[in-house]
């Protein structure tokens, strides 16, 4: 019998998408920027998810970072907002439409500096949406300025030393009701991927502080926020496994070294402890924890808070389960007889 | 000669006056947090019940308890609803006040005031009426604590039976003003008897006013311009509303979250809207874009300084094409400025709003009933246009109660725009975000979430091709500007049309807008009888200005623009709009001083121009 040498068909998801239909445009971004490195997560984890991408949204501010959704995902609808207001537009898109998966892409200066008043009340409202700072300490469009997220003593390539002590915004945003919350490296891809995939699973707020590099500004000796650096700092607080729902779960783990937490949509997130006594789930300890990690120059990696029982903004505000923006006008208009009766209650 | 001898002179020639029925302005100067805007609002009902077409200002200071504020209210049997400039009978309840209050009202008018303010004795000249309100208040109010609320009611009754108004109509309005709280109605009630009883014992008529049963405001409603908003945009479908509180338009927002929670709660028990209290203006207007931008119809109300914060976006909505209605309540100056005074000052600011060539479509009602039906025509505008639209309102229309006929129920379908579906595209094949496919220089849009892989289009300022991708090429940049200008060219067509009043004058032409148009067809008639001129008068309800715009101030030699700004502000955007050979037809009338525009400033502005 004679055989057909055929080749094997293309690798796809679990809908049925190829890798490819998760890519965007060539990227216009330094070699050897941290935030490419990043999109490459990105696009893995939400391919590996099996997320159409039609049913993503991409916003940003202003920034390198905020240029990068333009390089992965391109059929996903996307907003290049203004500077620092990203939280606002993406407020905006979920409430119209909160079934769509909602990914914020910002950076350092993007966040802590222009757009600290968005970020923090973003915060607050746990609104469904993974919001990434691409965090390098520094202000890459315009040429190197320090960001506010800059360490103390940090050295700029020009000689300057920052003087003024950093915004931590995961420690905002732990303090300020963000119900996911880690930090991570752009150059830590395992750890990454895995964070990226868990955030997936979570419906409310997920700050990721994503540590990267600029190589062009920020990437030399003196600086906290080098390769070299968070690769010499890198203080991972435990090893993270994450089984997504639509795979077998397996149920034993051992308790006393791992932390298994159940995520929104059913999949598994294994923390095995590196630090025995750190529980993510405590929020003042979490804080300490991150607090501590300054003083002693650790870049503290890992999911530093998780919390899967509080309410998000969609279900606080009790909005319906349908789509507000297309929402019939059967619906949006009243009928003549409520025009009628609160005519009658004006007479 | 004794003082309350000259009251008595006074009043003996004022009896001889030919009597005045329904046609006076009474004002009511009190301090805020006293109780006295229920007691106001029973007095306007009560003429509005008796069927006088009637008007309320409130004239209040930034302030929560305890400085002055002065209510106006004006009866009309002609139906003018503007202020009146003239005062004719006074109530001085506020001490502080009360000196001026008197000493600036014409000779005639009546002062009714707290017997131990002792103002008769300020002039000869005027009726007065001195009432003893702390001991009637007592006599009438066991509980010391609620005299201070319940002794402006006792004003109440006293005007009613000055004025010979209907005490069962004064309580049927007092019932619909205290509506469930029994006690509250109950106790004021009673001392609106008293004050009326006072009044039929102790005090002789000696003035020419009193009101007289009309039927000119049956079926009619009164309601401020914010709650007419708010209403009018329940019913034009709004689903997404963003707000930060700033005087005045935070009742506009409040009142939409009590009607929206009334009538747009599905019988599941959940809303189909969401109302987000942003953390400020700037975070305000970015979640209008974003729901826009997702296909909701969104919506943010807000007053000058929450504009300024606004631009920025504005601009970006300008560019990326993105819906979304703008709630202005125009009030005076920038940051403090004078918050609870009325002005059109935001006009040529908003018209341009943001940096690198924008231009805004203005909607600008004059009525209640227009803030009505506006919400509508703002939503469908926005959406077909797809640019954020302003509806410029003011203080004096959103804050102050007006009479109006019942709002029209919207009859038109809401008109959504030009949104491709999944099965638009799978037809199409595609398409490019930008290209102006129909000749209106309007493109497609998708909505995110489109199941359909060519859907996506990536939303970003000016800088992009016709396929939203981000171009720094010079003629791309061009050609997307020259289509917006065309876009705009296009909002023209689609705007209300101006109100056009023919007097068959052929020289006088007067263009104004907003609520300035309530004092202007007062000043119609001023100008008609008094100086026999005979002017033209066409109302402005939108920006860009539509044809018949043009056509008019072509067809006089003198237009008159009235303008509530220094500037001129209307004036200084026709300019920019006319031929340049008509440019020396327009006159200014400008009003500032923070109160609504009244009819004799604008008649007399315009006689002196005139040169009479």
């Amino acid at each position: 019998m004679a055989t057909t040498a055929t080749s094997p068909p293309p690798k796809t998801n679990r809908i049925g998408l190829q890798v490819l239909d998760y890519r965007g445009g060539k990227t216009t971004l330094c070699a050897g920027c941290g935030h490419n490195a990043i999109s490459e997560r990105i696009i893995d984890a939400f391919y590996e998810m099996g997320i159409a991408p039609e049913r993503v949204i991409k916003m940003s501010g202003i920034g390198c970072s905020s240029k990068s959704p333009a390089y992965f995902m391109s059929r996903s609808h996307s907003f290049n907002s203004v500077h620092g207001r990203m939280p606002s537009v993406a407020t905006g898109a979920v409430l119209a439409n909160s079934k769509i998966i909602a990914l914020g892409v910002s950076g350092d200066g993007d966040t802590a500096s222009i757009g600290i008043g968005q970020f923090v009340h973003l915060m607050r409202r746990n609104l469904p949406i993974i919001y990434i700072i691409e965090d390098n300490g520094v202000y890459g469009l315009t040429k190197g300025q320090f960001s506010a997220t800059a360490d103390l003593g940090s050295k700029l390539k020009t000689g300057v030393i920052n003087d003024l002590p950093p915004i931590d915004t995961c420690a905002l945003a732990i303090m300020l009701g963000a119900t996911f919350v880690g930090r991570s490296f752009s150059g830590d891809k395992k750890q990454l991927h895995t964070i990226l995939k868990a955030a997936l699973a979570h419906r409310g707020t997920v700050l990721l502080d994503v540590i990267s590099p600029c190589t062009t500004f920020n990437d030399h000796e003196g600086s906290t926020k080098s390769y070299k650096f968070v690769k010499d700092h890198e203080e991972p607080l435990h090893d993270l496994n994450f089984v997504p729902h639509f795979n077998e779960i397996d149920i034993e783990y051992d308790e006393g070294s791992s932390i298994n937490v159940t995520m929104h949509d059913g999949s598994s997130l294994r923390l095995r402890k590196l630090e025995h006594d750190y529980d993510p789930t405590n929020k003042v300890g979490a804080i300490k924890r991150v607090m501590e990690s300054h003083e002693a120059e650790e870049v503290l990696t890992g999911v530093l808070y998780l919390n899967t029982t509080a309410p998000n903004f969609i279900d606080m505000i009790n909005m319906t389960d349908q789509t507000l923006a297309t929402l019939p006008e059967t619906v949006t208009r009243p009928s003549r007889e409520v025009l009628e009766e609160c005519m009658e209650a004006l007479r | 000669m004794a003082t309350t001898e000259i009251a008595v002179h006074g009043a003996e020639r004022d009896a001889q006056r030919q009597p005045v029925v329904n046609d006076f302005s009474i004002q009511v100067a009190t301090v805020n947090g006293s109780g006295s805007q229920s007691a106001n609002t029973v007095l306007l009902r009560t003429i509005f019940q008796m069927g006088v077409p009637v008007s309320g200002k409130n004239m209040f200071p930034s302030n929560i308890a305890g400085l002055p504020t002065w209510y106006t209210i004006r009866a009309s049997k002609k139906g003018y609803i503007a202020r009146k400039k003239e005062i004719d009978f006074v109530v001085a309840m506020n001490p502080e006040t009360a000196k001026e209050d008197v000493l600036s009202l014409a000779p005639g008018a009546v002062a009714l005031y707290d017997e131990p303010l002792k103002l008769n004795e300020l002039r000869s000249d005027l009726t007065f009426y001195p009432v003893p309100f702390d001991k009637i208040t007592a006599a009438n109010c066991p509980e010391s604590k609620l005299r201070k609320l319940v002794k402006n009611m006792v004003y109440v009754g006293v005007v009613a039976q000055l004025l010979n108004l209907d005490m069962t109509e004064v309580e049927k309005a007092l019932h619909k003003q205290f509506a469930k709280k029994v006690k509250a109605a109950e106790l004021n009630w009673n001392a609106a008897k008293a004050g009326y009883d006072y009044a039929a014992s102790s005090l002789t008529k000696a003035d020419p006013f009193s009101v007289e049963r009309m039927d000119k405001t049956a079926g009619m409603i009164i309601i401020d311009g914010n709650a007419a908003a708010a209403m009018g945009s329940m019913f034009a479908g709004v689903t997404v509303v963003t707000w930060y509180p700033i005087t005045p338009s935070s009742s506009l927002v409040e009142t939409l979250i009590d009607y929206m929670k009334e009538y747009r709660v599905g019988a599941d028990g959940k809303a189909t809207f969401a109302i987000v209290q942003a953390e400020d203006e700037l975070a305000a207007i970015g979640m209008v874009l974003g729901a826009g931008w997702a296909g909701a119809r969104s919506m943010t109300a807000t007053a000058g300084p929450g504009i300024s914060l606004m631009s920025e976006f504005a601009g970006l909505g300008y560019y990326v094409e993105i819906p979304g209605v703008i709630w202005d309540i125009q009030r005076v100056g920038p940051s403090t400025g004078l918050p609870t005074r009325t002005a059109q000052g935001d006009i040529e600011f908003v018209a341009k709003l943001s940096h690198g060539d924008t231009c805004h479509p203005m909607l600008i009602p004059c009525s209640v009933s227009e803030c009505f039906s506006m919400a509508t025509d703002a939503f469908d505008l926005a959406e077909q246009l797809q640019t954020p639209v302003f509806v410029m309102s003011d203080l004096d229309l959103g804050m102050n109660n007006w009479m109006s006929e019942p709002f029209q129920y919207p009859e038109k379908p809401q008109n959504r725009g030009k949104v491709l579906t999944a099965e638009d595209l799978e037809r199409l094949g595609g398409f490019a975000r930008y290209k102006d496919v129909d000749g209106d220089a309007i493109g497609y849009r998708t909505l995110p979430g489109t199941d359909h892989p060519g859907a996506a289009w990536f939303a970003r300022g000016s800088g992009h091709n016709e396929k939203s991708q981000y171009s720094e090429r010079p003629d791309d940049y061009a050609n997307n500007m020259d289509r917006l200008a065309r876009k705009f060219d296009t909002a023209r067509a689609l705007v209300p049309k101006p109100e056009i009043v023919r007097n068959d004058g052929n020289q006088v032409g007067i263009i104004a807008y907003g609520t300035s148009h309530h004092a202007v067809v007062e000043t119609l008639e001023q100008l008609g009888a008094e100086y026999a001129v005979k002017a033209d008068y066409l109302r402005l309800r939108a920006y860009p200005f539509t044809t018949e715009v043009h056509e008019f101030i072509a067809a006089h030699p003198r237009v008159y623009i009235v303008d509530q700004n220094r500037d001129g502000q209307m004036l200084q955007l026709l300019k920019l709009d006319i031929k340049i050979e008509d440019i020396i037809r327009l006159r200014s009338v400008r009003h500032y001083n923070g109160l609504p525009i009244d009819a004799r400033s604008i008649t007399d502005d315009i006689m002196t121009q005139e040169g009479k």
